[in-house]
This record gives C-alpha cells, sequence and structure tokens, in this order.
C-alpha cells in the first residue's frame, strides 16, 4: 500500500533495472502508436500519444522540480509539496481530489525524484475531462494549510522511517551517494534528511510552489485511446486559463572533479553485508562524445542483462563468490552520473573477496573486447522491451514525461533502440577503459551490527522538536 | 465540486448501469491432451505473447519440509535437458524473451514472454518446455541456490516489514501450511535434498495440476498448438488433493516481537474466507471502504489523514484456497504505536458495528466499477486474471458478470457479512518493535 512514492533514480533505473528489462525506441510496432504535440500560449507543453487497444487514457503533469533543485536546508522539499497537492486548493477541501478520482473509478498517484515530480490519474477515457479540471486547478490553486502540513510532514517521516531509516541496505544507499557527490545535488536523498524535515515550515511549502509550479514549468502527457484534437481542446480549455510565470534558472551546481578514491563504511544493525562501488560517469547530458552514455548502457547490460550475463554467469555461478550482484547506470540524467555495481557475498565469502572479483570481472573490459553473441543479446533485449513496453499507457507515459521533463526530447525514446544498435564492441571498451577509474570510484560497506533490542543506531539531534 | 464534474460523473455512472462496455475479454478453455487446463485470451494488437504455467504446488504442500516448494521452483532453470543454467538463460535471452518464477502460498508460477515472430516463438517455447519438463536439478546448483535461499532468510530477519509478516502468518495459522514463509526456515532449508526437490517435482509439476493462462497475438489454432508444445513433457500425473480448512485459532491475542526499529509494525487479523466464498463480494466492496482503497479508505482517513500516524495504514482481505487472512496493518514510531493502535481497533469496531453509510457504498461500487476497465486494459492483467479464474476454477464469465455483481452489493447483505465473518474480538494483533506498546 504505497500511495505517494519515490523514485529515486532517473529513466530506466526508475522503471525497470538497466537496459534488460525495459527500453524505448523506434520499430514497425511503435509507427502505431502515434504522437502529437502541442505548447499551450500559456507554455504548457502538452504531448499526446495514441493507443487504442482499451477504453483507458492515462494523464501525467509533471514539474520541472524535485530533489536536486534543493540544498542543504530544504532537502526533501519537494516531496513534501508533492504530498501537500493531494490536501485541497481554493474550491476542493483536502482530499477530495482524491474522493473524485475514485469515484470515477481512477486510480491515482504522484511520485518525486531527483529531476521531476509527477501526478497521474488513469481512467476510462471519457473521464479525462475530470482529471484535467482537477490538475489545472491545483496547478495554480493549492490552498497549503498549516493544520495540514503539521499532520503531513509527518506522514513523510514515517514513510521516511518505514523505508530508510528501519532498512540498512537504504541506510548504506543513502551514504553512498552522499559520499560519491560533494556538491552535486544528486548528494542528499529525495525524500529529505530526517532533520530538514523536521525543520520545514508551510512558508517554506509555499515559496516552493510559488517558484515551480506554473504551467510553463509543466508537461501534461496524455496516452490512451483518445482522439489528439480532442485532447488539446480540453487542455486548452482547462489549462489554458492558468497565468504563467517566471521561473528561475537552475543553477548548475556541476560536481566538482573527484580526486582519488572514496571509502566509507556504514554500521547498521543488519544480517547481511553489502558491497556498493561507483564510478563517476557521463550522462546525455554531461558527455564527451554523444554514443558514450549508450555505450555504458551496453556496459551495464554486458555484466547485469539478465541471468545469461556475466555477473550471473561468472559471479553468482561460475566462482559463487556472489550471492547477488547488480551493475546499474542511467544515460538518461541532466547531471555527471554513476556506474554503480553493487552485491552481497556469498556465505563464506568477504567483502573483500567480492571486491577483488568485481574488478577482476570490470578490467578484462578496459583492455578486451565483448563477444559479438554478448552484444546481439542485448540488442535483441532492446527490440523486445521496446514491444513490451507498448503494453500498458502508463509506462509509455511515463517515458514521455521523464525525457521531457529531464531536458530530453521525447524523441530521443523513440531512438533509443537505434542508437544501442550502433553500438560496437569499441566503443563498449573505449568507456570502460575511460570512465572506470579508481580514482573516480566510490565505496561504500554495509557492515552489520548485531540486531539486539537495544533502540536503534545514531538518531539525528532534533527529535525532540517533534510534535 | 463543480457540476461539472458531477456531469461527467453522472453520466458515466449511468454507462456503468446500463452494462455497456462492460465485457471482459473473450476467454476461451479447453484441456490439452494429457489434461492440463488451458486458459486463453487473443491479443492481436502486439506481437508478443504472455504465459503462465500455474500449479497448485506452492508453499502450502511443504509438507513440513518449509521451503521446498520454492527450492523446486528456483531450480527448474538450473540445468533442463542436458543444457546448463547458463545455456538456458541465455536460449532465452538472446532473443529478448524474459522467464520468471515465483511461489506462493497456494501457487507456484512460471511465466514467459516473448514475441511472437515464429523463429523467435519457437525458440523461447521449445527452451521453456524443456525447463518445465526436463529439469535435471544438479547437485552443484542445488547447494548453490541453498546458500542463496539462506542469505535471502537472513536479509529477511533484518527487515522489520517481513519480520512483522512472518510472525502474523505463524500466529494465525498455527498448525495450517500457510504458517510459515514461502521462503521456508534456516532450519528446513538446510536439511532439504535433491530427493526431495525431486520428489515434489515429481508429484506436482504435472499436466493435471496444471493451469496454463495465455494471452498473445496467437490464433486459436497456434495457441493449441502452443499449449500443447509447453506442456506435453509433463506426465499427466494428477491434482493435488485439498487443503485443510483453517480454523479460526487465535481468538484475541496479542503478540510481541522485539526488534530494534524505530517503528513499531502491527498487523492483525484472522483467516476469514476462500476463493470460491458465497461472501466474496459483500466482503470486497465492504472491505473497500473500510482499508481497500488507498488514501480514500477509513483506515488510512482515520490513522494517516486525521492524525498524521502513518505512511502506510490499510486492510485486505486475500481470498485463498483454503481460508486466507483478514490483514489490517500500519507502522508508525513506535512513541505513538499505542494510540494509533487504538485508532485502528476503533475504526475496525465501528465499521463492524455500524457498516458503511449509504453514500459510501455507491462511492465505492462507482470506483470498482467505474474502474473495471483498467483491471482488463493490459496483456500483464490480463494473464493474472487468467491464471486466478484457472486455479481457482471460478466461473469463465467471472469478469462478465464481475461488474453487475458488485453492483448487487446491498447495504444489508454487506454489513451481515461483515458481522458474521469479521469479529474483532478473534483479531490477532502482532507488534514488531522496540518499545513497550
Amino acid at each position: 500500500m504505497t500511495l505517494q512514492y519515490i523514485i529515486p533514480k532517473g529513466v530506466y533505473a526508475a522503471i525497470c533495472a538497466g537496459i534488460s528489462a525495459c527500453c524505448i525506441g523506434g520499430t514497425a510496432w511503435g509507427a502505431e502508436n502515434t504522437v502529437h504535440e502541442k505548447t499551450l500560449s500559456n507554455g504548457l507543453k502538452v504531448i499526446v500519444k495514441e493507443d487504442h487497444r482499451a477504453p483507458v487514457v492515462v494523464s501525467e503533469v509533471w514539474y520541472k522540480v524535485g530533489a536536486s533543485y534543493e540544498h542543504d536546508g530544504i532537502t526533501g522539499l519537494s516531496h513534501v509539496l508533492e504530498h501537500m497537492m493531494f490536501k485541497g486548493t481554493k474550491k476542493h477541501p483536502p482530499n477530495e481530489f482524491s474522493r473524485i478520482i475514485s469515484q470515477n473509478g481512477g486510480r491515482e498517484n504522484a511520485f518525486t525524484g531527483r529531476d521531476y515530480t509527477a501526478y497521474y490519474q488513469q481512467l476510462e477515457k471519457s473521464r479525462l475531462p475530470i482529471s484535467f479540471e482537477l490538475e489545472a486547478d491545483r496547478m495554480r490553486n493549492l490552498a497549503l494549510k498549516k493544520e495540514e502540513f503539521v499532520k503531513e510532514v509527518q506522514v513523510v517521516m514515517e514513510e521516511r522511517r518505514m523505508r530508510t531509516e528501519d532498512e540498512p541496505t537504504a541506510v548504506t544507499n543513502e551514504q553512498f551517494y552522499a559520499t560519491a557527490y560533494v556538491n552535486s545535488p544528486y548528494s542528499h536523498p529525495v525524500i529529505g534528511w530526517m532533520n530538514d524535515l523536521e525543520n520545514m515550515t508551510v512558508e517554506d511549502l509555499q515559496h516552493w510552489y510559488e517558484t515551480w509550479y506554473a504551467p510553463n514549468n509543466a508537461t501534461l502527457v496524455v496516452v490512451g485511446d483518445v482522439v489528439p484534437a480532442e485532447v488539446f481542446k480540453l487542455a486548452e480549455k482547462y489549462y489554458g486559463p492558468l497565468k504563467k510565470s517566471v521561473i528561475p534558472k537552475q543553477k548548475p551546481s556541476v560536481e566538482i572533479p573527484q580526486r582519488g578514491q572514496r571509502r566509507i563504511v556504514v554500521k547498521a544493525k543488519a544480517e547481511v553485508p553489502i558491497l556498493m562501488m561507483g564510478y563517476k560517469a557521463p550522462s546525455l547530458k554531461d558527455m564527451h562524445e554523444e554514443w558514450e552514455p549508450y555505450a555504458l548502457e551496453v556496459l551495464a547490460a554486458v555484466l547485469d542483462g539478465g541471468s545469461s550475463a556475466r555477473f550471473a554467469k561468472n559471479l553468482v555461478r561460475g566462482t559463487q563468490i556472489a550471492s547477488s550482484v547488480d551493475a546499474d547506470y542511467d544515460a538518461f540524467t541532466p547531471r555527471r552520473e554513476l556506474f554503480v555495481v553493487s552485491g552481497t557475498p556469498a556465505q563464506n565469502k568477504t567483502i573483500p573477496e567480492l571486491e577483488a572479483a568485481i574488478r577482476a570481472q570490470l578490467e578484462p573490459l578496459k583492455t578486451e573486447l565483448i563477444g559479438d553473441d554478448e552484444l546481439s543479446r542485448i540488442k535483441a533485449q532492446v527490440v523486445a522491451a521496446k514491444v513490451y513496453e507498448k503494453d500498458t499507457v502508463y509506462y509509455q507515459a511515463m517515458l514521455i514525461g521523464m525525457l521531457e521533463t529531464m531536458g530530453f526530447d521525447w524523441r530521443m525514446g523513440e531512438q533509443y533502440v537505434d542508437k544501442i544498435r550502433a553500438i560496437t564492441a569499441e566503443q563498449v571498451r573505449s568507456v570502460a577503459q575511460r570512465y572506470l577509474l579508481e580514482d573516480q570510484l566510490t565505496v561504500a560497506v554495509l557492515e552489520p551490527q548485531a540486531m539486539d533490542n537495544s533502540p536503534t543506531a545514531p538518531r539525528s539531534g532534533g527529535m525532540k522538536h517533534v510534535r | 465540486m463543480s457540476a461539472n464534474i458531477f456531469g461527467v460523473a453522472l453520466s458515466a455512472a449511468l454507462l456503468v448501469a446500463t452494462g455497456v462496455a462492460q465485457a471482459g475479454p473473450k476467454i476461451e478453455q479447453w484441456q490439452t491432451s494429457n489434461g492440463a487446463r488451458v486458459y486463453f485470451v487473443s491479443a492481436p494488437d502486439l506481437p508478443m505473447l504472455d504465459v503462465q504455467l500455474v500449479f497448485d504446488a506452492g508453499s502450502a504442500r511443504d509438507n513440513g519440509k518449509f521451503g521446498l516448494a520454492s527450492f523446486t521452483n528456483n531450480m527448474l532453470n538450473e540445468g533442463a535437458g542436458g543444457l546448463d543454467a547458463n545455456e538456458i538463460a541465455a536460449r532465452f535471452e538472446n532473443i529478448g524473451a524474459s522467464y520468471g518464477s515465483t511461489v506462493e502460498r497456494d501457487m507456484a508460477v512460471v511465466g514467459l514472454r516473448t514475441l511472437t515472430d515464429p523463429p523467435l516463438l519457437n525458440a523461447a517455447l521449445e527452451n521453456f518446455a524443456t525447463v518445465l519438463a526436463k529439469p535435471e536439478f544438479p547437485q552443484k546448483e542445488f547447494e548453490r541456490v541453498r546458500q542463496q535461499t539462506l542469505i535471502g532468510l537472513a536479509q529477511a530477519k533484518q527487515s522489520p516489514d517481513a519480520v512483522t509478516e512472518k510472525a502474523f502468518y505463524a500466529a494465525i495459522y498455527g498448525q495450517h501450511p500457510y504458517a510459515t514463509e514461502p521462503s521456508g526456515d534456516e532450519e528446513t532449508v538446510k536439511a532439504l535434498s535433491v530427493d526431495h526437490v525431486q520428489a515434489f517435482y515429481k508429484q506436482y509439476y504435472v499436466a493435471k495440476n496444471a493451469v496454463v493462462a495465455m494471452v498473445g497475438a496467437l490464433s486459436r489454432a497456434d495457441a493449441e498448438r502452443v499449449a500443447e508444445q509447453i506442456t506435453q513433457g509433463l506426465a499427466a500425473g494428477a491434482s493435488a488433493s485439498g487443503l485443510p480448512a483453517a480454523d479460526n485459532v487465535g481468538g484475541g491475542r496479542e503478540q510481541r516481537v522485539a526488534f530494534p526499529s524505530s517503528q513499531t509494525h502491527v498487523l492483525s487479523g484472522f483467516p476469514t474466507y476462500t476463493r470460491n466464498d458465497p461472501d466474496y463480494f459483500a466482503l470486497y466492496v465492504g472491505n473497500h471502504i473500510l482499508g481497500g482503497n488507498g488514501l480514500v479508505s477509513r483506515m488510512s482517513e482515520q490513522i494517516r489523514e486525521k492524525r498524521g500516524l502513518a505512511y502506510s495504514a490499510y486492510s485486505h482481505f486475500v481470498p485463498m484456497r483454503a481460508e486466507g487472512p483478514f490483514i489490517v496493518g500500519f507502522q508508525t514510531r513506535t512513541s505513538q504505536a499505542v494510540e494509533a493502535l487504538q485508532v485502528m481497533r476503533a475504526t475496525l469496531n465501528d465499521f463492524v458495528t455500524k457498516g458503511p453509510t449509504e453514500e459510501e457504498l455507491r462511492n465505492a461500487k462507482l470506483n470498482i466499477t467505474g474502474g473495471f476497465a483498467l483491471r482488463i486494459a493490459s496483456n500483464k492483467s490480463i494473464v493474472q486474471y487468467l491464471a486466478v479464474i484457472g486455479f481457482y476454477k471460478l466461473p469463465l464469465d467471472f469478469l462478465d458478470t464481475y461488474v453487475s455483481k458488485i453492483n448487487a452489493v446491498t447495504l444489508a447483505q454487506l454489513k451481515d457479512a461483515f458481522k458474521r465473518r469479521v469479529v474483532p474480538a478473534n483479531m490477532v494483533t502482532v507488534v514488531v518493535g522496540s518499545g513497550p506498546v
């Protein structure tokens, strides 16, 4: 029962674990789902994709704001605001949004990431106007009430306790990113640090809302059994009257160069150790050559693009050093990324043994070419995943919304298969050489502490201020 | 609320009432030559096929060897028909097909998603059939899967969520086969052998104990060939016997488990009803109002929206072959667990005593029936419905009559069903956390 959840990573990592499970791109089948776009005079970009397989529609509003827009002291603000968006407007009292969507058979939710905040409703197709009316209303007319905020920020703190504080792998993950990044806003968690949540005010939220929630900072994506001209007309009717505003330019906060390896130990009550290794790597907005991020996606798939990929074959089954091991990289983000390898040692194996084994898998990639069989497997997987993706309107809308919101053109999704198909073994070797560098590496190790029943380890100092 | 919204809502509600566009997908049903029951929906729009083979081979069949059903299911693709695990995985992945498997208390599921381009389809089906019919359970892979399972069990011990669920099922099911987690426990997993797995496979992975659910771009004739191809290597065998009834052994107990977490996790409930229960629709609609409809339900309204006590507060019925549980749950920081537990109990008591209002019932029906189209909008969700319809032998018109059965539930029926079936005094409550509650 997760109602408002968080997607902590970018486009591909959010929907699936990398290239193996899904992708975007164009094939003969793609042509049937035509995409139409229009920008209203107030700057709202509207993208409509027809999919007539079922009499349903998904409507999503994406805002260009998320955790990476926050700085120290106000972390978690975007996500708390996402929660408050269900707490009423001048016209509708708290939670009525959800009740109306429910009465109309809809499913709804929202999610916040590092670079976006998004809201969606899935409905039987005739109910689309209901979504538009309510969503347009809360784009400009949110009523942020202190008494609602006081309760809701407690809900978010409970969410943080549930997802992070009481889950040792999540604690490790959070500290890993806080170590890998110094001044990039990717260093802090989407849900925010507990102390920042404890000191957040409704005025902070009001300011955040007024700064970022406007039609010219949003993209409306509609996918389903609809007629584009009618959707544009409806969009004009409901969203058209909204006023645009002046959106501040986000500071670049380009991550400073890393000067040597970073290594941390995380102690938490746990049973099983984990290892995380992250190499600084470019994204499609911060790259040396345009093909490099695609080659890094292929590299991740060589290692972990399924149960026949190298990690499963060599480390889980072959040497049996790992119980599990993953590679994770996301080309579609606006900022410098990490190429992350994480894993759990097999029983009776140690973290140093696992780390050495992972390095022994990475090193040859810098000197030897990957096999044709590996390359063709990865290409077959992206082609197939492109077809599978069309099974739900929700994922189709999500891909368009994420790409647009992170500053890419949705057409890059359509081109993805071709970009991956164009990658050569030499290019994969080249990115391995260029980016899997010792000095660009951050390592975090979860060192399990005894699970005795004394109160949980280090609390942040501000607990006494809680309500 | 504006007139505009009401206008749309009412006209749509009329559509529902007259039954327009509420038929489910056309389900075709037959048996393979060796007795597997096939449920098929033709979906020609996308060149892909989803298959789920569902065996009555869930952890309820562990028979004291807890974890055996999962272990058997996990071993199928670890070596089969002369191919090792690497080769089996490569043969799926080289053509973009994906293989998956899972075990719950009732079901063991083996699934395939593939493109339907004939050479790709045939290669995927051939490999799938090999995994199903010729698993070899090699000793070396067996030991590795055992180690991985033990690590998974250790990881579950560090998660308050997993610890609570395990304690809850153990508490409400006592000696019933539903009492244990599908992943098993350390002691029994350590004691499992290849012989146990082989015997389990031989008894349960047989055609007469299987349902084949398929959705994809195939003609009926092609679908028949596909179903034959997948199942032809299976022995005919026999369907599994029934499960014992799960009596409500609890009778209002509370059980505390010490755990070093900042939150206290609570699950409360007891075994209630089976998938074929005559009260199914009344209880389903009632629970929708009580705790099954996200933020709009009473549990969430009282615990989360009004008081900010928890991120997630809910209730649900889990219909199963034997009596599945009714569950109410939440988690909150330990210092306010007492308060939240009181709110949870008061909310349940009030609902069972007074029932919902007419308006709540009407709104719940509007949500369930108005959202019917969403339930069958993807191949993935249709194949899951087929698996459930087949496994529990629900009528083939289950989806076609769904909306009318929801609409037929009256307030009196709903109240009566809850009074008879949900007795708050019988709730078994499991409280996991670090503080006094």
